[in-house]
Order: structure tokens, then sequence, then C-alpha cells
């Protein structure tokens, strides 16, 4: 028993979301368009093709007349159906110059894949500088896993959603960190790939307010059915109020990069960190799997230079096989090199403190 | 002409037979040995069928994961080498081989020629698909398993797979060698071995679609083994092709695999659409219409199959220039397309039809190929492509038209050239069994599909919100009652033949006492076909479909 | 079955009987991607398994090619076969342009599209200091966004390459006299000239060779010089691997004079080597104009 939940999908839902932009609409019309013209040729063809088949049968006494060819039917069954490619083409260019304008956004956010969540930095409009992570919510993901879905948004909620006003050109950039990604929000008929290295841009401009969901739609590795998208659309007050929490928020998690650690503290720090960023290549063991280097264990996090490990962590290693980890704070990253190097079988009791980090960037 | 060789593979030996059944070579070293294009052609048909098997078994375990929403089968690691490798045994096992296999069998005894131009070579093609494929699906026990990247082997996600990507990427190149060598025979076979008086307007429309088909191999799967070589190359050799951190490009990858890729889709259909072109006219009983334009429609598929790649990459962030550009040149190939659907309906006007099992799937495949053409054509609109990209209503599509296309046409050839490979029948009542019921369990597999796409299900997912629940349950129930069809065909159908049991065959099967039915130069040999045929160029009527002399 | 094929005659399109060379070739392949998968995975046996493999596979096609010229020079072939074989050797040439295609095809994309995308105002969020010079232009710039690449220079069309220019060229001209002297029926005059370009193919080969070391000694410029090095060493590393596979053939050819093969009517072993030569050669002035001149 599930219900539709409103913004996502619908149960047994038969078409395109409810638009909620004017592009969304516009690709409804352009999809019903040419859901009806393709119809109705295919029941014109294939009335013909049944009529026939049920007509010129042998059993029937049919005998086959002789004619195999007519320059002037070849003629009209190719000029037609390029008159009716064109008629559909038509509508269609002018929905893909509208959705390729990406200028005059009132609100510009970078969103960044990252095997596997979503990295959300504000960079331009109201609420620049508000940056967040938006991960898959946990329970979600150990209910897959124990093969035990619960919920009308199993597997799309998130704990920290995008939050963007109503009625205004939201311009979304879209990167990724270490494969690609794609960000989609059927309801805003949205869709662009995250390409690592690389920025691409979409925009949508939201008519109503609510919760609007979308999945990562471009194979990123094991969990890529793991890293949903949630865009709660607001009221412009609402939307103002969000953003001075946010700020808020940063100010008080933003940690002390000069600030000197004791190794316990750093290695619980670092756990976090690990789990959260870390875990789902490497394994909670530390163990890795096939091509995935096992940290329990290895050469380079046991080696009194620490500088290799941190170049690893800031640089990415083989070829991005394993990516770069530049946009953890120094702090986070401090703490999971120290995590890791004293972790499992790995007691080094070597301590890696933020400003080395700094000073390695 | 083999008369001059004795039966231990010494091209020279100098005694001359005349009496063939003393050079057919006998027990195992007749398959291993091969050149006859014949057995060859057999060999190639066995292959396929058997990665068919593997391939929907992967299939099977993909619907298994999916008949519910959580993880019941397999773990999401898994579940993306499940995809992948069905993906690659499918297109690179099952479909191509396949009708290199029909090619083999077919060609030669159309246009009258003894054998394939390059009998030895020919061997060769098929015995490197052994290599590659035991590379390929022993990928799945190496460390880290099988590649887990999508049958598309996108950048960077190649970067990051073990040991099992670069098997795959060997088995490819050598696959690929044999899919050159295999083409550049069949150019040259009809090019130079046609028999006297066969001009390339009266050959035959499968030789046709496969002598272009063959163009498409030879110009494309190089450009493939581009694509992998430098994939390879970025893992383990320090290139930066697809690395932006070096100032190569992810995309760059997605251009090149792509102009690979789509003319690959056509490279799957054009043999299909050759099959049917035979098969509809012969229970007709009347030509088929509009030859002319048939070929050329052939031609105009393949040549703008070249410049309508990026399709696939409408999400990849193009400029509106490059989208418009490959939205319209996509929709021109609804045009040359819709010309072969209308040329095979008006061979049917006004015929005298009988629905036997291969005509029942020549007009299964014309009705559902075209609604996966008509899918086609609504994810060309670029607009319409954003909503539609990587979820399940390209699945939906693309096994409309490989599944209900090329596997169809496949099937179709079976029946219809069967009792010429094997000398016996198949029996009617089950062929019409193998249809209906795989018809049936096709559109119960993949019609759902298209409203799971539409609601926004990716594809390539190990699990999914509840909401799509009971579309994939029934997609699931379809898909093996689709599997379970397969195995009735292989026992019910191929092993009696391939046993020799059933009606034997007369030599014109499929046509009626005052000769009307099925054309071609196959027909002029006795059922079974003997091990050699056509040994001196036969003379031809004006047609070139019958041998008078 | 024909009356007339007896003895001695030439049949009217000759098919070999059963051969065990075609699966004997495909297990020394096995081999050989068995090996090289494993090799650069780090299992050192790799390398035993795809030597085993390549070596398996050479002694194979000597046995197969063989044959084929046993059956040549038995007569066995007809002219239609000759024209299979133009046929066949025509289209095999048309696929390695496809494949060098790809190649050139990445350079264009790199150059034209990539790198200039990489440096353009909105890519400056990713990377703020990236100048999109190709290198080739502007000597000692990277074309590494990130920065990792450590600092080379370009290879320019002085004198190495102009030099390996002039010597492709040449053994164009020299095959040209070889093969005119052939059809007039002077064969130690073929065979001399065949010598000769063999050995133009093999000095480039050499020069090559000192170019590759030259770039790693001296100009830092490796196989993972960004997307510079990706291209360079990998246009002109499988264009390099065409000129050895090229010069064998001739080699081959060349011994196949010595031993009194081919007449001047019929050689068409000569000419598809010949052919494949100067398609080496085209993509030579290719790689010699858009990798080393622009
Ligand atoms: C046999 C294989 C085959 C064939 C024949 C086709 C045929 C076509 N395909 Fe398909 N396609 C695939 C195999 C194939 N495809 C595969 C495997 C993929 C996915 C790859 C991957 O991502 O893994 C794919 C994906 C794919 C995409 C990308 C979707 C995405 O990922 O977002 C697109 C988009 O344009 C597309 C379009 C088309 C079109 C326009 C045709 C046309 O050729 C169809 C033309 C036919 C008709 C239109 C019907 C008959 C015509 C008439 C009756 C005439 C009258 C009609 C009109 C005037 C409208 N295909
Ligand atoms: C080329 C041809 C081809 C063929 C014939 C098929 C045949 C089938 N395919 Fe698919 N498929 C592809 C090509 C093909 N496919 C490609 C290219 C992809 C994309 C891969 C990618 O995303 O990278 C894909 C992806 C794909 C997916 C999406 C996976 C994902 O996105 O995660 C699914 C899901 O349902 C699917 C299902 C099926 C099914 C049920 C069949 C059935 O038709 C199979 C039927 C055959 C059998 C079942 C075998 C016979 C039976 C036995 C041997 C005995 C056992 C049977 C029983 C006990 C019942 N295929
Ligand atoms: Cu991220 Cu799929
Ligand atoms: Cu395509």
């Amino acid at each position: 028993s599930v219900n539709s939940l409103p913004g996502g999908p619908a149960v047994n839902q038969l078409n395109l979301h409810p638009p909620v932009t004017r592009i969304a609409e516009e690709q409804h019309f352009l999809h019903w368009m040419m859901l009806v013209i393709c119809f109705v040729i295919f029941v014109g063809v294939f009335s013909v093709m049944f009529y026939s088949i049920l007509k010129h049968r042998k059993s029937l006494g049919a005998k086959s007349a002789s004619f195999h060819e007519s320059t002037t039917v070849e003629i009209v069954w190719t000029v037609v159906p390029f008159l009716i490619v064109i008629g559909m083409a038509l509508p269609a260019t002018k929905v893909v110059v509208a959705m390729k304008d990406t200028t005059n956004a009132d609100i510009t956010v970078k969103a960044t894949g990252y095997q596997w969540k979503w990295g959300y930095d504000y960079i331009n409009g109201e609420g620049a500088g508000v940056s967040f992570l938006s991960t898959l919510d946990a329970t979600h993901r150990q209910a897959s896993d124990a093969g035990q879905p619960v919920g009308d948004d199993y597997l799309l909620k998130v704990d920290n959603p995008l939050v963007v006003p109503v009625n205004k050109k939201i311009r979304v950039i879209t990167t990724a960190n270490d494969v690609i990604h794609a960000w989609m929000v059927p309801a805003f008929g949205v869709k662009q790939d995250a390409i690592p290295g690389f920025v691409r841009d979409t925009w949508f401009r939201a008519e109503k307010t609510g919760d609007f969901y979308g999945q990562c739609a471009e194979l990123c590795g094991k969990e890529h059915a793991y890293m949903p998208i949630h865009v709660k659309v607001v009221t412009d007050e609402e939307y103002s109020k969000w953003v001075e929490e946010q700020q808020k928020l940063m100010q008080a998690r933003a940690d002390d990069p000069t600030k000197v650690w004791e190794l316990a503290d750093l290695v619980a720090r670092g756990e976090k960190v690990y789990a959260a960023n870390c875990a789902a290549c490497h394994k909670a063991d530390g163990s890795g799997a096939g091509p995935i280097k096992a940290l329990d264990g290895s050469a380079i996090v046991l080696d009194a230079d620490k500088s290799k490990q941190i170049n690893i962590l800031l640089n990415g290693a083989g070829n991005g096989a394993m990516p770069s980890w530049k946009q953890l704070s120094d702090t986070e990253i401090a703490a999971v090199i120290t995590y890791v190097k004293n972790s499992w079988s790995n007691k080094t009791g070597t301590l890696v403190q933020p400003a080395e980090i700094t000073a390695a960037r | 002409m083999s008369a001059v060789l004795d039966n231990h593979g010494h091209a020279v030996g100098g005694h001359a037979h005349d009496d063939h059944a003393h050079d057919h070579p006998h027990g195992w070293r007749r398959w291993v040995f091969a050149t006859n294009h014949k057995d060859i052609g057999t060999l190639y048909l066995l292959f396929s069928f058997a990665m068919l098997m593997v391939g929907g078994v992967l299939a099977l375990l993909i619907r298994a994961e999916l008949f519910q929403p959580g993880l019941q089968v397999v773990n999401p690691e898994l579940f993306n080498q499940l995809t992948t490798m069905h993906g690659l045994i499918m297109v690179f096992g099952a479909i191509m081989p396949a009708f290199v296999g029909f090619a083999n069998w077919m060609i030669p005894l159309q246009i009258g020629a003894s054998d394939m131009a390059f009998a030895r070579m020919n061997n060769f093609s098929f015995w490197l698909m052994i290599p590659a494929a035991i590379m390929l699906v022993a990928s799945f026990f190496m460390p880290g398993g099988a590649p887990a990247a999508g049958w598309t082997l996108y950048a960077p996600l190649t970067l990051q797979m073990g040991p099992s990507m670069d098997a795959a990427i060997f088995a490819m190149h050598i696959m690929g060698a044999s899919s050159i060598m295999g083409s550049i025979n069949i150019i040259v076979t009809i090019l130079n071995m046609r028999a006297p008086g066969m001009t390339l307007m009266k050959m035959p429309m499968f030789c046709w679609t496969w002598l272009i088909t063959a163009y498409l191999l030879i110009a494309v799967i190089p450009v493939l083994a581009g694509a992998i070589t430098m994939t390879l190359t970025d893992r383990h050799f320090g290139t930066a092709f697809f690395n932006p951190a070096g100032g190569g490009d992810p995309v760059m990858y997605q251009h090149i695999f792509w102009f690979f890729g789509h003319p690959e889709v056509y490279i799957m259909i054009l043999p299909a659409f050759g099959i049917i072109s035979h098969i509809v006219p012969a229970f007709a009983r009347k030509r088929l219409f509009g030859y002319t334009s048939m070929v050329y429609a052939t031609a105009s598929i393949a040549i703008l199959s070249f410049i309508v790649w990026a399709h696939h990459m409408f999400t990849t962030g193009m400029p509106v220039t490059g989208q418009l550009f490959f939205m319209y040149a996509t929709m021109l190939i609804a045009v040359p397309t819709g010309v072969k659907i209308f040329n095979w309906i008006a061979t049917m006007w006004r015929g005298s039809m009988t629905f036997e099992t291969p005509m029942l799937f020549a007009v299964g495949f014309i009705f559902v190929f075209t609604m996966g053409g008509f899918t086609g054509l609504i994810l060309s609109v670029a607009p319409i492509d954003i909503q539609l990209q990587d979820t399940y209503y390209v699945v939906a599509h693309f096994h409309y038209v490989l599944v209900a296309g090329s596997l169809y046409a496949l099937f179709a050839g079976f029946y219809y050239w069967a009792p010429k490979w094997t000398g016996v029948m198949y029996s009617e009542t089950r062929g019409k069994i193998h249809f209906w019921g795989s018809l049936i369990f096709f559109n119960i597999t993949f019609f759902p599909m298209h409203f799971l796409g539409l609601a926004g299900m990716p594809r390539r997912y190990a699990d999914y919100p509840m909401q799509f629940a009971d579309f994939n349950a029934i997609a699931s129930v379809g898909a093996f009652g689709f599997g379970l069809m397969q195995v009735y065909f292989f026992v019910f159908i191929v092993l009696p033949a391939m046993m020799g049991k059933g009606e034997k065959a007369p030599q014109r099967p499929w046509n009626d006492p005052d000769g009307q039915g099925a054309e071609g130069l196959e027909w002029e040999v006795p059922s079974p076909a003997p091990f050699h045929t056509f040994e001196n160029p036969p003379k031809l009527n004006a047609a070139a479909t019958k041998v008078v002399g | 079955m024909s009356a007339a094929t007896h003895q001695g005659q030439t049949p009217y399109y000759f098919v070999p009987g059963p051969s065990r060379h075609p699966v004997m070739a495909a297990i020394g392949l096995f081999f050989v991607i068995l090996g090289a998968g494993q090799w650069i995975n780090g299992h050192s046996w790799g390398a035993y398994s795809l030597l085993f493999g390549l070596l398996w596979w050479a002694v194979v096609l000597f046995q197969w090619f063989g044959d084929a010229i046993r059956e040549s020079e038995n007569g066995l072939y007809s002219d239609r076969i000759d024209v299979s074989f133009r046929w066949s050797m025509s289209w095999f040439i048309f696929s390695e342009v496809m494949f060098f295609a790809a190649f050139f095809g990445a350079l264009y994309w790199a150059r034209v599209h990539a790198v200039p995308m990489l440096a353009n105002l909105d890519h400056q969020i990713l990377w703020p200091d990236f100048k999109a010079l190709w290198p080739s232009a502007a000597p000692g710039v990277t074309a590494s966004p990130a920065g990792t690449v450590e600092p080379f220079q370009t290879m320019g069309p002085f004198w190495l390459p102009t030099i390996n220019t002039a010597l492709l060229l040449s053994s164009g001209v020299t095959l040209t006299i070889a093969h005119h002297a052939l059809r007039e029926g002077h064969r130690a005059k073929t065979i001399a000239f065949m010598w000769v370009t063999v050995l133009l193919g093999l000095i480039f080969l050499f020069v090559q060779g000192y170019e590759y070391m030259h770039a790693y000694r001296d100009l830092n410029l490796k196989l993972s010089s960004g997307i510079y090095g990706s291209t360079f060493f990998m246009l002109t590393g499988f264009h390099g691997f065409h000129v050895f596979v090229g010069m064998l053939m001739l080699l081959f050819i060349t011994l196949r004079l010595h031993k009194g093969h081919f007449t001047p009517e019929r050689h068409f072993g000569f000419e598809g080597a010949a052919w494949y030569w100067h398609f080496v050669d085209v993509v030579w002035l290719g790689l010699y104009v858009v990798v080393y001149w622009m």
C-alpha cells in the first residue's frame, strides 16, 4: 500500500509528471502532439495492413496481383512523411531555443554530483554563499538493503533539500567531482548531466510552491539509485527566512582550520567524515573491494611521510578512479586521514593537523 | 573446385576426385577446421543462440531483482554488472553474430557463389568470437567482478572499474577484428562472386542490406576500437583523453562512442529488414513492391546514421544549434524507414497470403518494430528527450526495435530458411505457439516500461520508489514468460531440426504447386543444401532468380 | 561439380579445404589478450602469456601465409581471386583510415572544443587559473587545468619530423621504382629498390625512437603530459606501429622476390603491401601537418 507522492511519482503513473514550469508544459504538449500524430499514422498504416491480411488471403481465394512498382506512390510516401516530420520539428525548435536560454537568472545554484550525493552552492542572487550537501536518508538506504521498502517517499527523501523561491528564474550549474551524474527534476522538465571538470547549465522557474523530486539520471557507480534530488519551492518570505537560518548554521558549523587537535578528538571527528564519504567504496572496515584499494594495511597510509596520503586526498589518484576530495574542509581532511592512520590494524599514532592541509593545498 | 583438395587441409593435393562425397570432412575437424560457408554459418548461429541464452539469463536476474522494490536478489554492484554484461552480450554476442551466421549461410546461396570469398579468414572471424566471449563471461569471476559501467562504457566511470574492464576492452578489440574481417569477406563476396547475370540491381534484398551493413561495420568498428583504446591508455598509461584535469573531456568519449554506437543499432536492424523483404513477398505470393526504392531507402538510412549520433547526448548540454541539428537529422530517418514499411505493406496488398510461422514473425516484426520506431521518433524530439533520456522509456524503445525487431526477424529467417539448412520442416503448430507466446509476453514485458519511463523511473537502477512497483512486477512476469518461450523454441523446434526429426523438407517448401511463392537461387538447390553448391557459376534467367542451365 | 576441374588447371574460384590455422590463430590471440589484461594489472605472468600468444600467433600466421603463397604459386588463384584480394585490401585500408580518424577526431575535439571550453568564463568557477593555449602554439605552457602536469616543451616540425617526412616520401618513390622494375621484369633492380625501401622504413623507426627519447629526456614530454602528450604519442605511436607492420610486409615481399615469386603480370602480394605503405605515408603527412605544424 503506497500513495502517490505529490511532486514525485504517482502510483502507476501513465504520463509525464504534472508540469510546474512553462518548459515542462511545452514538453507535455510536444509529447501529446507526437503521440497523437504517431497514433494516427499507426492506425492508418496498420488498418491498411490488417485489411489486406484479412481480405487478401489465399484461403479466401485471393489471387495475387502482379504490380510491384509505382514511382508515383513512392514519391508520395516519401514526401508526405517528410512534411509531417517538418511539422513536428517546428514547434519543437521553439522549445529547444527557450530551454537553452539560461540568461537573466535571479538565483544561480551550483549542483555538484558526488558519488553518491549532491552538493549545492548558491553562487548568485539572494542566498549567495549558502552551501550544503544533500544525501539520501540513511534509513531508506538500509531499508533497501533489507529488502523492506517503506513510505511514499521511499528513496526520495534527503537530509537537506534544495530550497528555491517560487516564480524566480533559477539557473542550475551542474558539475561533478568524480564521474558523470545527471540532475533531473521531471516536474520542472529539467535534466542536465553533471560532468566532472566541466560546467553545464540549465534553468527552471517553478510556478507552484511545494516539494518536487527527482533522481540521478546517469549511471555513476553502485549507489546510482541512491542519490535523489529534492527541491522545495517556497514563497519569497519563506525563502529569505531560510537563507538567514542557513547562514547562521554555516557559521556555527565552520571549523577553525588553525585549531590544534588531540588525537582522540580528531579520530572521532574523522570517523564521521569517513562514514559519510569514504565508506561507500573503501568499506567501513577499510578493506576495499576489487579495484578499490584497501586502506587497512595500505603502504601509503602506513608511510611515515604524511604528504603522500594528503596529496591523494587533495588531488585524487588513479586518473580519477579515486576522486579528489578538495571540497572537504581542511579540518575534515585532516580528521579523516588521522582516522584512517589510526584504525583497524593501522596503528601509526600519527596525527595530521588541519594546518598541514592548509599548507598542502 | 575443391576436388583439387584432399581431406587433410593440404591445399594442393593433386588427385582429382570426381565424387564430392569423399572430400566432405567428417567428425570434429569438419567444424573446427571448417572452411565451408554453411558449416561456419551454423557455428555462428549456434554460438549466437548460446549467447542469447546467457544474455537472457542475465536479463532475468535483472528482472528478478526489479520484481519488487527493495533489494532481494543481488546487490547494487552486481546489478550494474548484470545490466552491463546483458547489454554487451546481447549486442556483440547474440544479435550481431546471428546476422553474420545468416550472411554466411545465405549470401553465397543467394548470389550463386561457391563459398565466401575468403574461406579460411571466414573461419578465423568465427573462432575469434570464442576467446572474446570467454574473456567477457570470465570477467564475472575477476576481482571486483564484471565491468559495471553500462554497455556504453562511459568514461570516467570506466576508470574506476577493476581488471575485468581491461578484459572486456581486449575482448571487444578481438570481436571488432572479427567483425571487420567478416565484413570484408561479405563485401568482397557480394561484389566479386555474383553469378554472371546477377547485376547489383537484381540482387536479393538480404544481400543488399548486408552489403550496406558491412560498410557500416567497416566504417565504425575501428572508431569503437579507438575509443576503448583511449579508455585503456587513460586507465593504465597516464593519458588524459577523458580526464579534464589534464585537458581531456569525458564527453569526447561519448561523441566517439556514439559515432560508432548509432550506426551500430542500424547494423543490428538492416539485415533484419533484408530478411523481412524476402519473407513478405514469398507468403504474399507477389513480388517485392518497390525493390529499387528499398535499396535506396536502406542506403539512405545508413548514410543518415553517420550524422545523428548526438541524439544520445541531448542531456550532456550541447549548444542550441547542436541540439537542433541532431534533432532534425534524426527525425529524417523516419522517412526512409517509412518507405520500407509502406513497401512491405504494398507487397501484401492484393497478394494471396498465407500465414505460416515465418510470415507471422514478419508481420509481427512490421507491427511491433514500427511501435519502437515511433518511440524512437518521440525520443528524437530534444525537449521530450530531456524528460525521457536515461529512463525506462529508452529501455522500452530499444527493446521494441531490438527484440521485436532484430530478434523477431532472426526467428522469421530461421523458420523460413531452416528447412533448407536442415532438410526437415519444423512443426507448424509449435512455430505458432512460439510466435504467439513470444508476442504476448514480449508486450507484457516491455509495454509497461513506457509508463515507467514517462513517470521518470531512471534506467540502470537496482531499486526504485514504490510507486513504480506494479508495472515493474508485470514486466518481470512477462520477462520470465518470454524466456520460457525461448526455451520452448530451443527444445521443441531447434533441437528436433538439428537432429533431423520432422517431415522431410521439399526443395521449395514455400512454393505452391503452380510455382508461386518464394523466389531466389537458394531454392534452386536441394534441401538440405548439399555441402558444395554452385561450384561453377550457374546460368541464370533474365531476372536472376532461377538457374536455367 | 565440373568436369573441367582437372589437375593443373586454375579453378573458377579456389576454395581452400579445411584448415587448422584459423582456430590456432584464435587460440594464440586468446593468450595475447589474457596476458595483456593481466600484465597491465600488475600480474607479471601476464607478460609471458602475452609473449607466448604473440609467438604462437606469429608461427600460425607464418604457416597460414605459407599455404596461401603455395596455392598462389601453384596457380590455383584465378583472376577473380585477384580481384577479391584487391577489394579486400582496399577496404581493410579503409578500416584503418577510420581507426586513425578516431584519434584525429580526439585531437580536433580537444583543441577546438575541450581545451578552449575549460578556459572559458563559465569554467573559471572550476579552473580559475587555466588559460587555453594549445601547447604547440606556446612552448612551455601545459594544457592542464588542474596544473598536475609537469611543464614540458612541445615537439616542433624541425628537424626530426621533417627528416622523417623526407624518409617516408623517398621510400614511396623507391617503392614505385621497384614496382616499375617488377612490371618490366627487372628482378634484380626490383629487389635492390625493395631493400632500399625497407631500409628507409627502418631508419624512420629509428629516428622516431630517437625522437621519443628526445621528448622524454629533453623536453619532459610524456604520454602523461596532459591531452597534448596523449594525442601526440598515441597518434604518432600508432602510426609508427603501422610503419613497423608495413615494413615487415615489404620485408616478406622482398624475401619472396628473392625466392622468385611474382611475375610481371601477377604480383598482388607486392601491390597490396605497396598500397599499405602508401596509406601509412599519407597518414604521416596528415600527422606532420596537424600534429607538428599546427
Ligand atoms: C535496432 C536498433 C534500433 C533502431 C532501429 C532504432 C531506431 C531509432 N531510434 Fe533508437 N536506440 C536504440 C536502438 C535502435 N533505435 C538503442 C539500443 C538505444 C539506447 C542506447 C543506450 O543508451 O543504451 C536507442 C536510443 C535512442 C535515442 C536516445 C534516447 C536517449 O537515450 O535519450 C533516440 C533519440 O533520438 C533514438 C531514436 C531513434 C529513431 C528516431 C529511430 C528511427 O530509426 C526509427 C524510424 C522508424 C519509424 C519512425 C517507424 C516507421 C515509419 C513510418 C511508419 C513512416 C511514417 C512516420 C512518420 C512520418 C512519423 N534511439
Ligand atoms: C540486443 C538485444 C537485446 C535483447 C535480445 C534483450 C533482451 C532482453 N532484455 Fe535487454 N538490454 C539490451 C539489449 C537487449 N536486451 C541493451 C543494449 C540494454 C542496455 C544495457 C545498459 O544499460 O547498459 C538492455 C537493458 C535491459 C534492461 C534494463 C536494465 C537496467 O537499466 O538496469 C532490462 C530490464 O528489464 C532488460 C530486459 C531484457 C529482457 C527481459 C530481455 C528478454 O528478451 C530476454 C529473453 C531471453 C531469455 C530469457 C533467454 C532464454 C531462457 C533461458 C536460457 C532459460 C531460463 C529461462 C527461464 C527459466 C524462464 N534489458
Ligand atoms: Cu549519480 Cu547516478
Ligand atoms: Cu541512436
